[in-house]
């Protein structure tokens, strides 16, 4: 256990370092100063050239919202077209697969735009090699690259000077695929090979085991996808079990570089935050307030995990090991707590292990970081959700030392709050709202909604408090964009489909025109130098604050859900 | 004024009945839909009506007893009574001080003088005050009070403002110059003036005042907006979170009863701050009032707490009024009391303020022999920059500038003492102004003219700069004295030598940096900067012009009263904050309280989250809605006065007011609860 520990702390300090020198390189790229790849101008230049766009061209905000709005459009479109006709594409067809239907690509399409990876198909049997490269992991990068886009345009309406644009939005998104996540991939993809991630696009190999039996091994261009899936928070995996498959993460040093490529680029956003804004103490600030948080959530699940199953404890079994159900033997009980830990807080939402094998307990931790979604979060996303509490915070916090609201230098006022205010209250609207119309349906339809075909078996379907918390966690998985599940759900029918991707679609985008728009407006006001009276940002004062109002505005207005799932479940078992 | 002690009680009689009348009043949803929170609670209200009126018809006993529900339902209504109440008291306050101001103005008669070729030549006409209109000019003779505010157009008057100011001495107001404004329910003592009304009926500066702390017509400030949507927000959420509650736990065959969920929504939105967040700013508005500051909008006041600078005249504001002669130095060989002597002949016909204390120093013993009948006064010209006095005994006695003095000396021949010169440089150095006086062209010494700083300005000074606000002195001294003496009072920076037009500039330079900027004024050339000026305050006694420019009046004409403007806005935000943090933060508890309850029944191993122990699901319920009810009359009497505001930086202030409303605000509903729980146990 010791030697674990040590371990973990060696690669969260190892995440910590590339973080802040990838922040630094991060920060000049997106302030066009002369950085490593400059030997790539060309190259954009030409796709500049043959996309139409002069990247130095300033997109008012209404543009800038528009040009996200007609991409995604565009991916989806293009995106469930091919996935629905993939059988039909003769190029890379490895044979077998079975084509998908309207709503499961729509669902599989919209969650690989908003960075969720919800993947109700299953990646050997559901997507032939084509769609896993031309339709996944292309909206893998363009999904990631979007959210860093974003995430930029947000800092940069935060600095001292005021003005009207973002920037360009085409600008920033091929700068972000050319210098900072394909080359990233590269060297990562390059990693994988050498550590035994298949990269081939010969169809399924056969083998013959020792009863005789011949048994189909599913592979593919694995490497390609992996790194993208994890430096992009997106946690979409080649393969059904995700990165629990040994062929997408056959060890330990594949679970190293897996976790150091989650955490690098939402931790660098943060870094980026301070230098970028030459506010280093803030980047501090705000990594310390999220470090805190991510390990009050993760060190309870290493420890619940650790503790063991007390129903099974209860049977005389021997938990020496922790609590294994559901968990690889290679990775063992620690490790994949630990990385569990880490994929609920960052919406990478990639599993070595089974989420819904998890002891009751861990459940209210996993929720609770899903839910929150700020404690480092998705790259670029992660810091639009803790600025919505930092704008609350600073209005509460103003006010308390006698000042009208200012973040930044800059006037935080009605219109701000009101988006703020309306992107929080929308979150627990939509996975509230969502699994309130699930849980009716199941237990007032008749047969609990089979009949309907709607919510999958109701013996493998949701039953009881656990079956509760299986919904509720699908639901906060799409809104955050983690795309993680508690695998018990039955979740390939119409009505899991239809409804999470409406929940992602809303998860998503809601919180970046929101925060979009906040930027919009604190960038149009005059820059005010701050002064002795002025609330204090860059301060741990002020990061206690941010903290308070995180968990009574963000976290406690989940504890009744979260009574009657996991806690009720916890305190009912047997023991 | 009579009232202006500010009333030692906060519940006075009958302004605690018209309140618990006006409670009721305000029940009308019409009403209450303004303060989202409340109106939810309202809503809340009537449909525990509506379930008690359906268990006393049916007798269905599955949403609890009938005296259970009957009680959720009553303390409910006490909850938007009390909030209600709130307001009530702070409206009814800010009327009756309002009230005692009006009292000034009722109807007194007013001498109109009609003009000329309007069927009347320049006839006086007594009318009433109240048909006075804008334009008409009215004659005021001693022992008359003045009917409205308005301008002297002619004459000079003493007048007795005591009825506005609460100050006995009385002051004289004139016709051009700064000091020509009077107001209405003032008392003329002296001479007769003519007055031109500024403003039309209902629409003096009073009135707009009791108008901004009346109900009806009060108009939200943009910060008191965003707090209501934030609150809005909130109360959105928790909406969202019960609803969502009912389908959850008929899934989990855990019925929960309309009382339950009402009263777990009542007591997890904002109610207190809900409930209390228009008498905070009520009675921000009221202290204003109290302070003698007549704010012209909620905003200025809101405002004020921001300052980043603040404009101080130096005379009166820093100094005592004008300088004052602090020691005569004679010249080498001169005898201090010939000196003295000629000093005081110099000054004897002087009017100005420093002439008048060079005689006061002198004092009685040395005047009151001096005689200076048939002798010719030399006025002070710019030109000659000196002044004094040809006796008919052929003395030429002459005091000024040292090189104005010296030229007069050295054109006749005589010879400037160095030792004088070096006194001169020596005073000038210290802050001082010195004056050289002659006899005949000789120098007999120099006088020194010391500004006297006002005790305590330099601590005054040093709160501001705590509070981060920056003081500017302002003055028409020359550099070398303007910083010595914005040294010795403690402020940041000066003007020197200034022109209105400085003040402007210097207004707007500071505003181009974003900072916001506060500054005091009386006289017409004072109305751009006044304008200019994010909180401009006008004195009642200047002009109408600057009057009109800035947004708050002060009754007293106390220069450092922009002081207290800054902290009652300060006060008014820091009330804001704290009791919405407090608000928030007591969710926790109740939470603890109210989840457990509700699922006593269906999962009673959910009774391990009953940390408080609480006796019974309904008792806890109880003790929970019954707390987040008495929080708000228990929190009136902060909510009218105000968080006090201490400059100690704003870290440790918001250390320190996040200890004590945030984590006191988690700590005190956990006790409160217990207690009331612990009571209620009593009797069930």
């Amino acid at each position: 256990m010791t030697s674990e520990l040590i371990g973990f702390a060696l690669l969260f300090g190892t995440a910590v370092g590339l973080a802040v020198l990838t922040g630094r390189y991060l920060s000049r790229v997106f302030r066009n100063e002369p950085s490593v790849l400059d030997g790539l101008a060309p190259v954009e230049r030409l796709l500049f050239r043959l996309i139409g766009v002069d990247p130095t061209q300033p997109m008012p905000w209404a543009q800038y919202l528009g040009a996200v709005a007609v991409t995604s459009v565009v991916w989806v479109v293009l995106a469930v077209t091919l996935l629905m006709t993939q059988t039909q594409i003769p190029v890379w067809n490895q044979g077998g697969i079975s084509p998908m239907d309207w709503t499961l690509a729509l669902n599989t399409a919209i969650s690989f735009l908003t960075s969720t990876n919800l993947q109700h198909y299953s990646g050997e049997s559901g997507a032939t090699y084509f769609s896993q490269l031309f339709v996944l992991t292309f909206l893998q990068f363009m999904s990631a690259a979007t959210s860093l886009t974003v995430g930029v345009a947000l800092v940069r309406s935060l600095r001292a000077e005021s003005g009207a644009s973002p920037g360009n939005f085409y600008g920033d998104l091929v700068r972000s695929l050319t210098r900072v996540l394909l080359p990233l991939s590269l060297l990562v993809a390059i990693g994988l090979v050498f550590a035994g991630v298949p990269m081939t696009f010969a169809p399924y190999d056969t083998i013959q085991t020792l009863q005789g039996d011949l048994v189909s091994v599913a592979r593919g261009p694995v490497a390609a996808m992996l790194p993208i899936k994890h430096l992009g928070s997106n946690g979409g995996g080649f393969f059904g079990t995700n990165t629990a498959h040994p062929f997408e993460n056959p060890g330990m040093a594949t679970y190293c570089l897996h976790l150091i490529t989650v955490f690098l680029l939402p931790m660098a956003f943060v870094c980026f935050v301070g230098y970028y804004l030459n506010r280093r103490k803030l980047g501090v600030i705000i990594f310390t307030l999220m470090t805190g948080c991510w390990l009050l959530l993760t060190i309870p699940i290493m420890q619940q995990e650790w503790a063991g199953n007390p129903a099974i404890s209860a049977l005389g079994i021997d938990q020496s090991a922790g609590s294994l159900e559901g968990k690889e033997m290679r990775f063992g009980t620690l490790a994949s707590a630990f990385w569990c830990g880490v994929n609920v807080v960052i919406p990478a939402g990639a599993l070595t292990s089974m989420h819904d094998s998890y002891t009751s307990l861990s459940g209210v931790f996993m929720l609770l970081g899903m839910q929150i979604d700020a404690f480092y979060g998705g790259v670029g996303t992660g810091f639009m959700y803790l600025f919505l509490y930092i704008i609350i915070a600073i209005f509460i916090g103003s006010l308390m030392i006698g000042r009208t609201p200012e973040l930044l230098g800059k006037k935080v006022g009605q219109t701000e709050i009101q988006l703020a205010v309306g992107v929080i209250v929308a979150q627990p609207l939509i996975y509230l709202g969502l699994t309130a119309v699930a849980v009716l349906i199941v237990s007032r339809a008749p047969d609990g909604g089979v009949a309907l075909g709607w919510l999958g078996n109701r013996t493998a379907g949701p039953n009881g408090y656990h079956g509760f918390t299986t919904m509720l966690y699908e639901y906060v998985s799409s809104v955050a964009g983690n795309g993680s599940g508690f695998e018990s759900l039955g979740d390939n029918t119409p009505f899991w489909n239809l409804t999470t991707a409406l929940a992602m679609l809303l998860g998503r985008f809601i919180p970046i025109v929101g925060t979009l728009l906040i930027g919009a407006q604190l960038y149009q006001k005059p820059f005010i130098p701050s002064s002795s009276g002025t609330l204090p940002t860059e301060s741990y004062t002020f990061g206690a604050l941010l903290f308070i109002v995180i968990v009574i505005i963000g976290a406690l207005c989940f504890f009744p859900a979260l009574a009657i799932g996991p806690i009720a479940e916890f305190l009912t078992q047997p023991r | 004024m009579a009232t202006q002690s500010s009333s030692p009680s906060l519940f006075q009689g009958d302004l605690v009945r018209t309140a618990i009348r006006e409670s009721f009043v305000k029940l009308n949803p019409a009403i209450l839909i303004k303060n989202p929170v409340m109106f939810t609670v309202e809503v809340g209200t009537l449909i525990m009506v509506l379930v008690t009126i359906y268990i006393g018809v049916s007798g269905d006993q599955t949403q609890g007893s009938l005296g259970y529900n009957i009680t959720i339902t009553l303390i409910l209504l006490l909850t938007l009574l009390f909030a209600n109440f709130a307001e009530a008291i702070a409206e009814a306050r800010g009327k009756a001080q309002a009230e005692s101001l009006r009292k000034t103005r009722q109807e007194t008669p007013a001498k109109v003088i009609r003009a000329v070729g309007n069927m009347y030549t320049n006839e006086v006409q007594t009318i009433s005050s109240a048909q006075l209109k804008k334009g008409d000019v009215f004659l005021c003779e001693p022992g008359d009070i003045i009917p409205s505010d308005g301008e002297i157009i002619e004459g000079l008057a003493t007048i007795d403002e005591s009825a506005i100011t609460g100050e006995s001495a009385p002051v004289i107001r004139e016709a051009g110059g700064d000091k020509s404004s009077v107001t209405g329910g003032t008392k003329v003592l002296s001479d007769r003036i003519k007055v031109q009304v500024t403003t039309q009926p209902g629409e003096s500066f009073l009135d707009k005042m009791i108008a901004l702390v009346e109900g009806a017509s009060r108009q939200k400030t943009p910060n008191e907006i965003a707090l209501t949507i934030l609150l809005a927000g909130f109360t959105l959420i928790f909406i969202i979170v019960c609803v969502a509650l009912k389908p959850f736990a008929d899934y989990a065959n855990t019925p929960i009863t309309i009382a339950a969920l009402i009263s777990l929504f009542v007591c997890l939105i904002p109610t207190t701050i809900g409930g209390l967040l228009s008498a905070i700013g009520i009675a921000g508005m009221d202290r204003a009032l109290r302070a003698n500051v007549i704010a012209k909008s909620g905003r200025a006041v809101e405002t004020a707490g921001d300052i980043d600078t603040l404009l101080l005249d130096k005379t009166g504001t820093i100094t005592i009024g004008n300088r004052k002669a602090t020691n005569f130095y004679p010249a080498p060989g001169v005898k201090q009391a010939d000196m003295v002597r000629i000093a005081a002949l110099s000054s004897l016909a002087d009017e100005t303020p420093e002439g008048k204390s060079i005689v006061e120093l002198a004092g009685a013993d040395v005047t009151r022999h001096l005689n200076t009948t048939g002798s010719k006064l030399i006025k002070f010209t710019a030109e000659t920059r000196s002044s004094g006095i040809d006796l008919v005994t052929g003395e030429r006695i002459r005091k000024g500038a040292t090189d104005s003095i010296r030229n007069i000396v050295e054109r006749v021949g005589n010879h400037f003492p160095a030792e004088t010169d070096a006194k001169a440089k020596e005073i000038a150095a210290n802050g001082g102004t010195p004056l050289v006086v002659t006899e005949n062209e000789e120098v007999k010494g120099v006088v020194e003219l010391q500004d006297i700083i006002k005790p305590g300005i330099a601590e005054r000074f040093d709160r501001l700069r705590k509070m981060g606000v920056k003081t500017v002195m302002v003055t028409g001294d020359n550099p070398l004295t303007a910083k010595f003496i914005a040294e010795k009072a403690g402020v940041d920076d000066f003007i020197a030598e200034a022109k209105p037009e400085d003040k402007m500039q210097y207004i707007r330079h500071e505003q181009t940096g974003g900072k916001l900027v506060a500054m005091m004024g009386d006289g017409t050339n004072d109305a751009p900067a006044l304008a200019q000026a994010d909180v401009g305050v006008a004195m009642n006694s200047g002009t109408q012009a600057a009057k009109e420019a800035g947004n708050m009046v002060d009754l007293d004409n106390d220069p450092t009263k922009l002081i207290e403007v800054v902290e009652i806005g300060k006060q008014l935000l820091i009330t804001r904050g704290t009791l919405t943090t407090f608000s928030i933060a007591n969710d926790v508890a109740k939470y603890f309280a109210i989840v457990p309850a509700l699922f006593i029944t269906s999962i009673p191993a959910l009774q391990a989250i009953n940390i408080m122990r609480l006796h019974s699901a309904e008792s806890a319920i109880l003790s929970a809605v019954i707390f987040n009810a008495i929080i708000i009359p228990m929190l009136i009497p902060l909510a009218l006065r105000g968080v006090e505001y201490k400059p100690i930086g704003a870290s440790a202030l918001l250390r320190q007011n996040l200890l004590l409303y945030g984590v006191g605000g988690v700590i005190a509903p956990f006790i409160g609860i217990k207690l009331i729980d612990l009571v209620i146990g009593l009797f069930v």
